[in-house]
């Protein structure tokens, strides 16, 4: 995130708010945004699901799915037609305004009713709500990120902002809301195929040698390693021998599982360090019991950049042990140099020696002032609730100029309905946790599809309580709920559960640069069981 | 009987909401909100409020296993790490380090997923670390 939670209900006046179920999946990020409504503040939101926040719309579109670019460039459209947009940070702070306006002016709202099916003068109301209501901050989730059009979307997100002056000014900003609770810090500590911790590129010479001094070794790879879909399809090709998995159910998370599985089995070895007997550990050769969250001591980095303290209360069962403990161990055990750490604060001391943004980073200062925002380079520095106040990172901020493309896969008349994935309420992720906590589980025990009324008879559902639901890697059983939350044409499916795993259906057709999973499209049939 | 309350982050989604899990004697008996957060401000979701039910499910693993065969076989710490020391060698002198791949966690801390990157990188000279950030 640009920004920080508290300032949505200290600051915002207008929230657009796209494929995120914010109420569901951030309740308490949603809590601010309430807050912020209470005094006045407007809420845009565009989802082609109908999402609980939707309700608390001043104005809520659903577009057909997997046509964000297109809407995108839409109210960019509208902005600029209308001179809402702001001149003095165009100006200022940005560069490529007229290569990007070359392309946004082909978007104007009737042509994006045609591509997405909103009615162009309510892409204009919304348009003028955004343009108007300063500080605007867009909020947005996977439904953005999981296309193979994602990294578009996220950069056509950011010309919004930046064209409205959005950037850099508190309650403003471009808010991605990660979903599980210490993907910030995962990325932030250079747990990504093509970055050392705080981002440093391995294909950067100085951050090699910054690296191989810090570390005191030599011959640091320059080459970008393998994504986690790409590790998979490594071990189904024969080229990736053996895999590590520290705390990751790749089994139930991955598109396309049944590929998944045959790929893991090929491996000739497979180490899994987990809480729990995960789909995936029953692959594994060994597996090592690991801590909970409960059972030691470290920090997460919410979606805030904020990093904060996890702490111990009681001891883990049997003889697991903390992951960071089981790493140590094990680089005794191979004779790796650098590991000899007594605590993860020891750890954290090194962290903030080769991470930039962590530099000032110490337990000390986390126990006394609760959190610190990243960039916090130095222990003087107070920490940076938000980003970009006087300049961009790379100086001016660049406009993108983008083409809507249509997704990898839309229905045709075999798998007519496009299915789109996500979470509830009550289940998290691979559900290794929540699945396991009773009351959760009892809120939401069963995997489901959700249907339009319309399609229900299309199909010819006549009471059935379940339906096939068949994509062209594979088919599942599920409970039907009919429900206007989905729009004709369209069915949803929760990736919680192992027994109906959405992820059977969905196809691994990756966005060329961020190499996401296109979760939120894939085409499928749905027939109904018959006798059930 | 000793009582205490243990400032610590929810395990769940991204808000980073602050709670105390409430301990007497060893064992974990509740969850409170931190009144003090600045996002959760003394709230918590109803996944918040169940922080901890998972913790001391009967399914935790609690010893290494070994696969035997079809199945597996509990063993010590020593011999667990032995083995896969010894695997993870003959696999990189045998076919080179991008043989070899790590998955760190969005659900560890920063201090674990530094070490594995380091691990990684470091020990066997691969960049072959990644996580389900993306998915
Ligand atoms: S309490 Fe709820 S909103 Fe807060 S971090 Fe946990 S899951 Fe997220």
């Amino acid at each position: 995130m640009t920004n920080s939670i508290p300032e949505f209900s200290q600051y915002t006046r207008c929230f657009l708010i796209t494929g995120s179920n914010t109420t569901e999946a951030h309740p308490l990020i949603a809590s601010h945004v309430m807050e912020a409504k209470e005094r006045g503040a407007k809420i845009i939101v565009i989802d082609p699901r109908e999402v609980q926040i939707g309700r608390l719309a001043d104005i809520y579109l659903r577009p057909r799915p997997g046509t964000d670019v297109a809407w995108l460039n839409g109210l960019m459209n509208v902005i600029i037609t209308e001179e809402l947009a702001d001149q003095e940070f165009i100006e200022k702070r940005t560069e490529g305004f007229e290569e990007m306006w070359e392309v946004v002016k082909e978007y104007t709202p009737e042509r994006v009713e045609e591509i997405a099916g909103i009615p162009a003068d309510d892409l204009r109301v919304a348009a003028r709500l955004y343009a108007q209501n300063k500080p605007a901050a867009i909020l947005y989730a996977m439904g953005i990120t999981q296309h193979t059009t994602g990294t578009d979307n996220v950069k056509s997100i950011a010309n919004l902002a930046m064209l409205t002056g959005n950037i850099g000014i508190p309650g403003a900003g471009v808010n991605p809301l990660r979903g599980q609770n210490n993907v910030q810090g995962a990325c932030d500590m250079g747990g990504l195929p093509n970055v050392y911790p705080g981002y440093q590129p391995v294909t950067s010479p100085e951050a090699k040698a910054k690296f191989e001094s810090a570390w005191g070794v030599e011959g640091l790879p320059e080459q970008p390693g393998l994504t986690v879909v790409e590790m998979v399809n490594a071990a189904g090709e024969g080229q990736l021998r053996a895999l590590y998995i520290m705390g990751e159910n790749p089994m139930v998370t991955d598109p396309d599982i049944h590929h998944v599985k045959e790929c893991l089995e090929k491996l000739e070895f497979l180490v899994v360090q987990d809480i729990f007997p995960t789909e995936t550990a029953q692959l594994a050769h060994v597996i090592l019991p690991s801590a909970s969250f409960a059972e030691k001591d470290g920090t997460f980095t919410s979606t805030d950049r904020r990093i904060q303290r996890v702490r111990k209360a009681v001891n883990p069962p049997g003889e697991a042990k903390a992951d960071w403990e089981i790493i140590c161990e094990l680089a005794k055990k191979l004779g790796a140099k650098g590991f000899e750490f007594s605590s993860p604060e020891e750890i954290m001391a090194e962290i903030a020696k080769v991470t930039p943004s962590y530099g000032g980073v110490t337990y000390e200062r986390l126990d006394k002032e609760g959190s610190l925002q990243w960039p916090v380079p130095s222990v003087e520095h107070p920490g940076t609730p938000y980003l970009h106040k006087e300049k961009f990172t790379r100086g001016l901020g660049r406009f993108h100029a983008i083409h809507f493309r249509e997704a990898a896969e839309l229905p045709d008349e075999e798998y007519p309905f496009i299915l789109t994935t996500g979470r509830t309420m009550f289940q998290y992720h691979a559900g290794s946790m929540s699945r396991r906590s009773p009351k959760l589980e009892q809120e939401a025990p069963e995997p489901y599809v959700e249907i339009n009324p319309s399609d229900a008879e299309k199909i010819g559902l006549n009471g059935a309580k379940k339906v096939k639901v068949s994509s062209r890697r594979g088919s599942i059983e599920v409970a039907v709920r009919l429900t206007d939350r989905i729009k004709p044409g369209v069915v949803f499916i929760p990736f919680h559960y192992a027994e109906a795993a959405a992820n059977a259906l969905t196809h691994a057709a990756l966005d060329p640069i961020a190499r996401i999973p296109e979760y939120k499209i894939c085409a499928v049939k749905v027939e109904p069981v018959r006798g059930s | 009987m000793e009582y205490k309350n243990v400032l610590t982050v929810c395990p769940y989604c991204g808000a980073g909401c602050g709670l105390y899990i409430q301990v007497l004697d060893g064992e974990i008996v509740g969850v409170l909100p931190a009144k003090e957060h600045p996002v959760s401000r003394g709230k918590l979701c109803i996944k918040g409020w169940n922080a901890t039910a998972f913790v001391n499910h009967p399914d935790r693993l609690k010893k290494p296993l070994i696969r035997e065969g079809g199945s597996f076989r509990e063993a010590s710490w020593d011999e667990a790490l032995s083995l896969i020391a010894e695997k993870l060698l003959q696999i990189r002198d045998t076919y080179g380090p991008q043989a070899i791949g790590f998955f760190s966690s969005a659900k560890c801390t920063n201090e674990e997923n530094y070490l594995l990157q380091k691990l990684a990188r470091s020990f066997f000279k691969t960049n072959n670390v990644d996580h389900c950030a993306r998915l």
